[in-house]
């Protein structure tokens, strides 16, 4: 088993990057005075700094260790969660959304359904949103101590208290500020802490073009064409053709329009950074500016795994070998680090890991923090209070939020299945979401009950999709089919996911257009003047030199990524 | 904002920069077999340490310009 030694040097670059964590919270301490500064920065975070945070934000155990995993397991195709899916729902997001989330003053996403729709729409979101976000900071904790166990033997339970109280601080301090700060340090220390491995391993196997030779020993391997790792595009006309399994429908319905635009547009951990920019110009330029780096990630989290499974099928097993004999593909990223970096830029590579896992954390608990306490807390609980008691609430929310996710991190060690059964259910809850936003915001026939029972519909159509069918190979159970009987047979969870979610947005979409149309609109045109498309004066950017301007940004994005596209095809 | 971000970002990556070059010049040779023969700390050590120096520059930069507003 993979075990890597530290040095001195790599403690001690731990413990500097812990004390700037720290460090930055105290210094940031004293400019929290109201709980708007608290929850939203005050609104005045430049958009570069609210950018980096926005994909920073994102970044946690899933992106770096799962990034990387599925570069092993599927190769190329891994790039359409970021030139498929993020990057044109980030140019979505901040040229179409951002003016109603911005420019309605609410502060929280489920406030801008509560101002668009209904009390109770707002209320499900909320509250499914805050549970959801507790559970995702606890998985990303036990993910960051069950990997520290692995492959340093630190003590599982030590590494959870640290880790926590490091979150628990520097969040209690200087609130979501201090979250943002820290979210940019982090980025960096990603990119430098990873490029090392990037540009080690590229020069090992004999850059792209060694690299994908050695890749097409992996494809032919595992019975695909030859160039099934090293393509983003040519091997999906098929789902038989490629190890996703899944085809060039499901790819962009599913996975490109419904998952990721579900996920960028509408989730308020990355919202949250938005809504914290200076002004509205910038607010909607922060998901723009975040995707210029954002598009050049794959090369920083899913290359590693591409080159640790080519290493792995062309010099005997670089990975370690599951109980079922295939590699263990979340192995890709820590094999990787011992294998190339050197004790001293091996502490910067775990630093950069450990920052990632603690970004994870830290935005759900922000974003945890704000939906507590605005729109749980202020609306049902105790509303009409001084900003000074919310404020009191947001720090005590912290406390409690963190140690929720702590609770959360050990009945992931107890109850795998459990957790696994709770993911599911928020994946169900999740998928709809996206078409009620974009109802919500360009068509002002929308009702509060149609937004509300096309949700509820939606995510109950998920769950029968899912209990209905079942992934090639899997049993019935937590995978599928658990409604009795499997209809139809996906080639790969990934395909039963991504079809899950174009039923369950479809669901919602329909049963929420028949519900507005059967039910009598309650807002007026005034009270929807700044939250829905047609009703809402156009933003003109005259003042702003053309290549500040959002729409320039989008256009330069959408150049580039489809650029990238074609070069990987 | 009241702390200029590039402040701390730009005092801890030098810090990394001056750690990892002092400690690729001193280190055994030996440990760069992984690394294919390269001395990686050495090399990024001084990437990390020009780019944290350049975000130093900047936010001194920014500082200056703020105070001769404030003057104005």
């Amino acid at each position: 088993m993979l075990h890597l030694h530290l040095g001195a040097i790599d403690y001690a670059i731990l413990l500097t990057y812990f004390a700037f964590v720290l460090g930055i919270g105290v210094v940031l301490k004293r400019f929290v005075k109201s709980s708007e500064d608290f929850f939203l920065s005050g609104r005045s975070i430049p958009a570069w700094i609210a950018g980096l945070a926005f994909i920073s934000a994102n970044l946690g155990a899933q992106e770096v260790i799962g990034m990387g995993a599925s570069g092993a397991k599927y190769g190329m195709m891994t790039s359409h969660f970021y030139w498929l899916g993020a990057i044109p729902a980030m140019v979505f997001v901040g040229v179409f959304m951002m003016p109603f989330y911005y420019g309605s003053r609410a502060r929280s996403v489920p406030e801008y359904l509560k101002l668009r729709f209904d009390e109770k729409t707002r209320g499900f979101n909320a509250i499914t949103f805050a549970v959801m976000t507790v559970f995702s900071s606890g998985i990303s904790m036990y993910a960051l101590a069950s990997l520290l166990e692995l492959v340093l033997g630190w003590n599982f339970n030590a590494s959870i208290v640290l880790s926590a109280a490091i979150v628990l601080v520097y969040i209690f301090l200087g609130g979501l500020t201090s979250a943002i700060y820290n979210e940019v340090l982090q980025f960096f220390l990603i990119v430098f802490g990873f490029l090392p491995l990037v540009l080690l391993g590229l020069k090992d196997v004999g850059g792209w073009a060694g690299l994908t030779a050695k890749l097409q020993v992996v494809a032919t391997n595992a019975g695909y064409a030859k160039g099934a790792w090293s393509h983003s595009w040519r091997y999906l006309g098929s789902a038989s053709a490629n190890p996703m399994g899944v085809d060039w429908i499901g790819m962009a319905m599913g996975l490109g329009f419904v998952l990721s635009f579900g996920y960028w547009c509408t989730d308020f951990l990355v919202i949250q950074r938005a809504m914290a920019a200076d002004s509205m110009t910038d607010a909607r330029r922060t998901p723009l500016l975040a995707a210029f780096p954002k598009m050049l990630f794959p090369a920083l989290v899913i290359l590693p795994g591409m080159i640790a499974i080519a290493l792995h099928a062309t010099r005997n097993g670089l990975l370690p070998l599951g109980p079922d004999g295939t590699p263990n593909y979340n192995m890709a990223v820590p094999v990787m680090l011992g294998r190339y970096l050197p004790t001293g830029v091996l502490g910067l590579g775990l630093t950069a890991l450990m920052a990632s896992f603690m970004s994870g954390m830290a935005g759900n608990v922000t974003a945890f923090n704000t939906v507590w306490t605005y729109d749980i807390y202020q609306s049902y609980i105790k509303p009409g209070q001084s900003d000074r008691h919310y404020l009191w609430m947001g720090h005590a929310a912290t406390v409690f939020g963190i140690l929720f996710s702590v609770a959360a991190a050990y009945a992931t060690t107890r109850f795998n299945n459990i957790m696994d059964m709770l993911q599911l259910v928020f994946a169900f809850v999740n998928a709809p979401l996206f078409a009620t936003f974009l109802l919500g915001m360009f068509w002002r026939r929308t009702t509060g009950h149609g937004a509300f029972f096309g949700l509820l519909t939606g995510t109950l159509v998920a769950a029968i999709h899912d209990g209905l069918t079942l992934p090639r190979g899997a049993v019935p159970g937590l995978k599928g089919a658990y409604l009795g009987a499997a209809l139809h047979i996906y080639p790969s969870e990934m395909a039963q996911n991504f079809w899950t979610a174009i039923f369950a947005w479809s669901a919602c979409f329909l049963v929420t257009i028949a519900i507005s149309l059967l039910t009598a609109r309650r807002k007026s045109d005034d009270d929807l003047s700044g939250l829905v498309y047609s009703l809402t004066p156009r933003i003109i950017n005259r003042n702003l030199v053309w290549y500040k301007r959002p729409a320039t940004l989008a256009v330069i994005v959408l150049a580039l990524v489809t650029a990238l596209n074609i070069i990987f095809w | 904002m009241n702390l200029d971000l590039r402040l701390p970002l730009g005092l801890m990556f030098s810090i990394f920069g001056v750690m990892l070059t002092v400690y690729g010049i001193v280190s055994d040779r030996a440990i760069y077999a992984r690394s294919l023969g390269i001395d990686v700390n050495l090399w990024w050590g001084i990437v990390l340490l020009i780019f944290g120096v350049a975000m130093l520059a900047l936010a001194r930069a920014a500082a200056r310009k703020r105070h001769d507003a404030g003057d104005a």
